[in-house]
């Protein structure tokens, strides 16, 4: 098991190191540089300090080194745009908004996904389940801000009864949460459908049935249980979207979250920045994966047994 | 005391087969099983064995017909009734790898028909389980293994197992041996017979292996898409077989030294097994039957009792079995 444990890790930090580096140079490759915008009003001589300043003046591999060096002491360094600001603290400061918003909706969109789920895959071929898949296929082909965009309209221009946009109060979290829940919703309910009607025809729950239990045991015990475990994997890769931010979700409802800052920070080619959070990014990603295959080995003994030999 | 556990009066299963078809699975099958005894059921794959097995158990709810156990029909039951009757009667199923939920350790597999049925505190149950576990020849320990770690032939003693667990009279083993290695099947047969003796369990033994079913039955029904099509005694139903698809049964099972019982010829059938959506009209063998005649398209043959205690379905098997043969 501990052998399992570091071999994990070592994999993980391997995998953080590439992507930092391909991030470094994919960022590097792009034309332009953070003084792009305005680089033809400014003096050469202001210039020259701006790029002595970052270390944009020395070559592209010292560059590279001085980076990695920071990042092994978890140093992400400043931003180039809002000087004097460190990534780290930026990260910090945004991703719990992103976490909010984006964990609210998760947990209540998944809760509606797995029941619509059960009830399709319970009245399979009758109109609970026409209505749930129509739901489904809904949830997964409407764009974001199309979807964000009318949410907008109708609640708030039109009724009046929500905020179009803006943060800082609870009552600024609906409209968001409904708009990025909408997906996990259509996610779940095809997922858990589709898994529930294969454990429905595993005879261990004809078994169960034999025993005498009662329909609701059956369900909730037998086949509930069993169904969950494959949508285990998906909810990790929705667990790491929560905290990178829904980048249009948060730029439409104007919510200060780290997608936002993200996508500025592209558009502004803060090098720091966009290194920061990639990394942040992947780091998280790469964790949440070894969360699940930990929680997989509790949640299914035909794994635990398998690991541990 | 009526010696009859079960009686199945005209049970029937339909199942709906798209495009307004339905697929007659049980079609009108009349059996008794006595207490004590073993009614062995034989027939092909999808002829319905399984599905008989089922409904008896109201796993399956019947289309129409009765089942009448212990002298109460319980097609109507429900709730508390239905509960008793579900603790009475219990199944072993066919596919060990299927039937035990992976999640579950074994001792939890084995518990929870205990914990529907009966009043065990912890320590009653976890006695009861190790003396279930060691009733079908497995140490106790077992009891916190999952069903993954198990070979087939365990996991179908910990499936026998459950089985038991409720203390039941009567037991549908549906197939449990065909999923198994064939050195683990006279094991496993031997512990089924083993615990009727000791236990005066009722069987119904649902099984497309011939000389497993005579081995273990005491009678021996015959079905065929969906009809029962004869039913005797185990002796009976292998010395002299009445019912034209019996026959070619019986002749199709392998024999240890087939040159010195050169006299008995392999009886061919023609064609394949109609599809049982689109049975034929009548008797439903007649489209593979060398004896057919026209009253066979017409008329569905009864189950009648040609010789004490022997039943067939069958135009042509008139009050001696003979005639066939000098046809």
């Amino acid at each position: 098991m501990a052998k399992y444990v570091v071999k994990r890790i070592c994999y993980m930090l391997l995998t953080l190191f590439t992507v930092a580096s391909i991030t470094f140079f994919l960022m590097r490759s792009i034309p332009g540089d953070p003084l792009a915008s305005m680089a033809k009003t400014l003096p050469e001589q202001t210039k020259e300090n701006f790029y002595a300043k970052y270390g944009l003046d020395q070559p592209l591999y010292k560059q590279y080194f001085k980076y990695m060096e920071g990042l092994v002491h978890l140093d992400l360094g400043e931003s180039i745009l809002y000087a004097g600001r460190s990534v780290t603290s930026e990260i910090a400061r945004t991703s719990p908004v992103s976490g909010m918003v984006g964990g609210t909706a998760l947990i209540i969109g998944t809760f509606i996904g797995v029941c619509l789920g059960m009830v399709a895959a319970l009245k399979k071929n009758r109109w609970p389940d026409y209505v749930v898949m129509f739901i489904a296929i809904l949830g997964a082909t409407i764009p974001v801000f199309v979807l964000a965009s009318l949410m907008q309209y109708v609640f708030a221009v039109q009724l009046g009864w929500l905020p179009a946009s803006g943060w800082g109060k609870p009552v600024h979290m609906v409209l968001p949460v409904i708009v990025l829940g909408f997906g996990s919703v259509a996610t779940y309910a095809r997922y858990i459908k589709s898994s529930m009607l294969d454990t429905l025809g595993q005879d261990y729950v004809l078994t169960a049935r034999a025993k005498g239990l009662s329909e609701r045991a059956v369900i909730l015990k037998h086949v509930l249980r069993n169904s969950l475990l494959p949508a285990v994997t998906i909810f990790s890769s929705s667990i790491v979207g929560v905290f990178t931010g829904a980048f249009v979700t948060e730029k439409m409802f104007s919510i200060p979250g780290i997608g936002l800052y993200y996508v500025s920070s592209i558009n502004n080619n803060d090098y720091t920045m966009v290194m920061g959070t990639t990394v942040f990014y992947a780091a998280l990603f790469i964790i949440m994966q070894l969360v699940v295959d930990f929680v997989y080995m509790i949640l299914d003994p035909r794994i635990r047994i398998a690991s541990d030999r | 005391m009526n010696n009859q556990l079960i009686e199945v009066k005209d049970l029937c299963k339909y199942f709906p087969a798209g495009k307004g078809n339905t697929l007659k699975a049980v079609d009108h099958v009349n059996l008794t099983i006595n207490r004590g005894e073993t009614l062995g059921l034989v027939g092909e794959s999808g002829c319905g064995k399984t599905t008989c097995g089922r409904t008896i158990l109201k796993l399956y709810q019947p289309t129409a017909g009765q089942v009448i156990f212990d002298g109460k029909d319980i097609s109507g039951l429900k709730g508390k009734e239905l509960l008793k009757f579900k603790k009475r009667a219990q199944i072993i199923f066919q596919d060990p790898y299927s039937s035990l939920d992976p999640r579950m350790t074994i001792g939890e597999i084995i518990a929870e028909g205990m914990d529907v049925h009966c009043n065990y505190n912890k320590k009653e149950r976890d006695a009861k389980v190790a003396e279930l576990l060691n009733s079908v020849g497995m140490k106790e320990d077992y009891a916190n293994r999952f069903a993954h770690e198990l070979s087939g032939g365990q996991r179908q003693r910990v499936g026998i197992a459950r089985a038991l667990a409720v203390d039941p009279d009567f037991i549908v083993c549906d197939e449990p041996i065909s999923a198994l290695d064939v050195s683990i099947q006279a094991q496993v047969v031997n512990l089924l017979i083993k615990l009727q003796r000791e236990r005066g369990l009722t069987y119904l033994f649902i099984s497309h292996d011939l000389s497993m079913v005579r081995h273990i039955s005491d009678r021996v029904g015959v079905m065929y898409l969906g009809s029962l099509v004869e039913m005797t005694g185990s002796g009976e139903i292998f010395a002299h077989p009445l019912h034209p698809y019996t026959k070619v049964l019986m002749s199709a099972i392998p024999v240890a030294d087939p040159e010195a019982n050169g006299s008995e010829e392999e009886l061919e059938i023609k064609g394949e097994v109609p599809s049982p959506v689109h049975a034929p009209s009548g008797c439903k063998f007649r489209t593979r039957c060398s004896y057919a005649t026209d009253i066979c398209a017409q008329e569905v043959p009864e189950l009648r009792e040609v010789t004490e205690g022997h039943f067939v379905a069958c135009h042509h098997c008139g009050e001696s079995g003979e005639q066939q043969k000098n046809a």
